[in-house]
């Protein structure tokens, strides 16, 4: 462990990441400062192309684009950071669950196998439409159908660690159960957790945008980065703008995510990197 | 499939919202809303509705569309081929440019043309397929004007003009696909690559090529092809947003629309039939493997 934070920090690429990650946050956090209201319109300045006044230019009914991008910062960071959190949590407790008592493992997994079965945009969109569209909804529905990696990969490292021989030795010396998944088998899913947590993180923010892009997503009136680019495909011929800047931004925002999980898989034990 | 098809079924309707309001419209009474019930046979308990539609799923009936009043098998037949058209181009592009980027990368590895091919297949990862759909219409189609903005013409009225249209969703569609594919590929050639008999055939003097693709790529091809597979699931996600972005009346805005609608039999049919398309193409991928390592063998 110890180890592995060590290394983690010196790839260039999570510098890099960690550096662009961290200007985001910033952004998100400073939002009422930096920008104005993303909501107010002006249809004096409809579909402005960017300039001094508007740096991203205006949408259909002038809003200011760059206020919209910048609280979409939000939208976009919550989505990844709470799917990640839910995912590898409930990922977590199961994989272990899974990897050391055999007879759940058979259900719990053949339930797996079947969820991966389905795309999960479109599990995330059926979950979506089949309840009320909240931001809360869109992040359980984007954090279902990323569980079972997240189990499976725990599972494939409980089971390797359990045929270690200091399990033995401490089922041997009389350990509980309880006490052996949490003291002896937890410590060593942990590295790999973290790495799969930020494939997570970036794959829920491309999701988010997807599944708003096709209007099934975080409520409309939230200006988040799939929204904005939802709105602008009715005008995209005649004010590219409003579709690029919010691209740009996702773009950006998950290459940097991947930069820093790239970096740490390279830092981890190959055999377990393997399995990612 | 089984396990899908009872998740399904269970998830749709388990959940909160009630079809029969939706259709009835939003002016229906209470009357009104039972009568639209009844007819759907809605108003039986879950595991009569359950039991019903195993039957009908075993009969291969998949269903009638709710509101369209359609068997669900022939919306499919009418939606299926520019999905089937856009898929194999995607999957044939990505895997064109994919295999050599991914060769070359191992061939070199380290070197600025590795780090180079690398450095795009972690930004295809990054860009969102529905940016790339529009970048590319906006300096192909509007600036260019090389191909159609939007639409899809189908393979009946020519093939020549069936690719130019879905020419720049495919491509859009590959780039993930291709990142993908470049990215295994390289892995899978690296390890293989530091094999004695690799070493054993250059010392008898087979040629780089050789080497590269009769010696490494086969004995790499199984991950490679393991991975293809696994981005099935990607290409469908993929495949519901591009169509979306390019306008094309395929299988992933049925899907998209029906779910929109709330039309049970249609999201159950087609999440029955996208699961059973990735079943059949493992069990294709499984049987490709004795192809490329003869060590692995079906049936004795």
């Amino acid at each position: 462990m110890k180890d592995f934070r060590l290394s983690a920090f010196s790839q260039p690429t999570i510098l890099a990441g960690s550096v662009i990650i961290l200007i985001f946050v910033l952004t998100a956090c400073l939002a009422p400062l930096i920008a104005g209201d993303p909501l107010s319109f002006d249809p004096l300045n409809r579909l402005k192309k960017p300039s001094e006044s508007f740096f991203f230019g205006t949408d259909q009914l002038g809003r200011d684009l760059y206020s919209r991008v910048v609280y979409g910062t939000r939208v976009s960071l919550i989505v990844g950071l709470s799917v990640a959190l839910i995912a590898t949590s409930i990922g977590l407790i199961l994989g272990i669950i899974c990897g050391y008592l055999e007879r759940v493992d058979a259900i719990v997994m053949r339930v797996m196998d079947g969820m991966m079965a389905i795309p999960s945009i479109l599990l995330a969109i059926a979950l979506i439409t089949l309840m009320k569209a909240s931001l809360l909804i869109v992040i359980v529905a984007i954090a279902i159908p990323e569980i079972p990696r997240v189990v499976r990969l725990v599972r494939s490292v409980v089971l390797g660690v359990k045929a270690l021989p200091y399990i033995e030795a401490a089922i041997a010396s009389g350990t509980k159960t309880k006490r052996l998944m949490i003291r002896h088998i937890l410590p060593s899913t942990i590295p790999p957790l973290i790495v799969q947590a930020t494939y997570v993180c970036a794959s829920a923010i491309l999701t988010e945008a997807g599944l708003s892009f096709l209007g099934a997503g975080t409520p409309p009136e939230i200006p988040s980065w799939g929204n904005l680019i939802s709105g602008g495909r009715a005008f995209f011929q005649i004010s590219p703008w409003i579709i690029f800047f919010p691209g740009l931004m996702l773009a950006i925002t998950v290459l940097a995510i991947n930069l820093i999980g790239d970096g740490m898989r390279d830092s981890l034990d190959p055999r377990i990197a393997k399995r990612i | 499939m089984a396990i899908v098809a009872l998740f399904v079924f269970f998830l749709l309707h388990l959940t909160p919202g009630d079809p029969a309001a939706v259709i009835a419209g939003d002016d229906a009474g209470p009357a009104e809303i039972e009568g639209v019930r009844q007819k759907l046979g809605l108003d039986r308990p879950v595991y009569e509705q359950f039991a019903i539609y195993v039957s009908n799923l075993a009969k291969g009936d998949l269903g009638t569309s709710i509101f369209s009043n359609m068997p669900v098998l022939q919306l499919v037949k009418q939606r299926l081929e520019p999905t089937l058209v856009l898929a194999v181009t995607t999957l044939t592009l990505a895997v064109l440019i994919a295999i050599p980027m991914g060769v070359i990368a191992a061939w070199k590895v380290r070197s600025w043309i590795d780090r180079f091919i690398m450095g795009l297949s972690v930004l295809g990862f990054a860009v969102p397929v529905f940016v790339v759909g529009y970048v590319l219409i906006y300096i192909f189609s509007i600036e260019l004007r090389w191909f159609p903005v939007q639409g899809y013409k189908p393979l009946a009225n020519g093939v020549l003009d069936t690719l130019r249209s879905v020419a720049l969703p495919s491509l859009a569609l590959a780039l993930v696909y291709t990142a993908l594919i470049a990215r295994m590929t390289r892995a899978s050639m690296i390890e293989v690559l530091s094999e004695d008999y690799i070493r054993t055939a250059r010392a008898k003097g087979a040629s780089q090529y050789a080497v590269l693709i009769r010696h490494a790529l086969k004995n790499a091809a199984v991950p490679i092809v393991t991975v293809i597979g696994l981005g099935l699931t990607l290409l469908i996600s993929g495949v519901v947003i591009t169509e979306t972005v390019f306008n094309i009346p395929g299988l992933g805005r049925l899907t998209v629309d029906a779910i929109l609608k709330r039309d049970y039999p249609i999201i159950q049919g087609l999440i029955i039939l996208f699961a059973g398309v990735k079943v059949l193409v493992n069990l294709c991928i499984d049987i490709s493997y004795a192809f490329f390592d003869p060590r692995i063998r079906y049936g004795q």
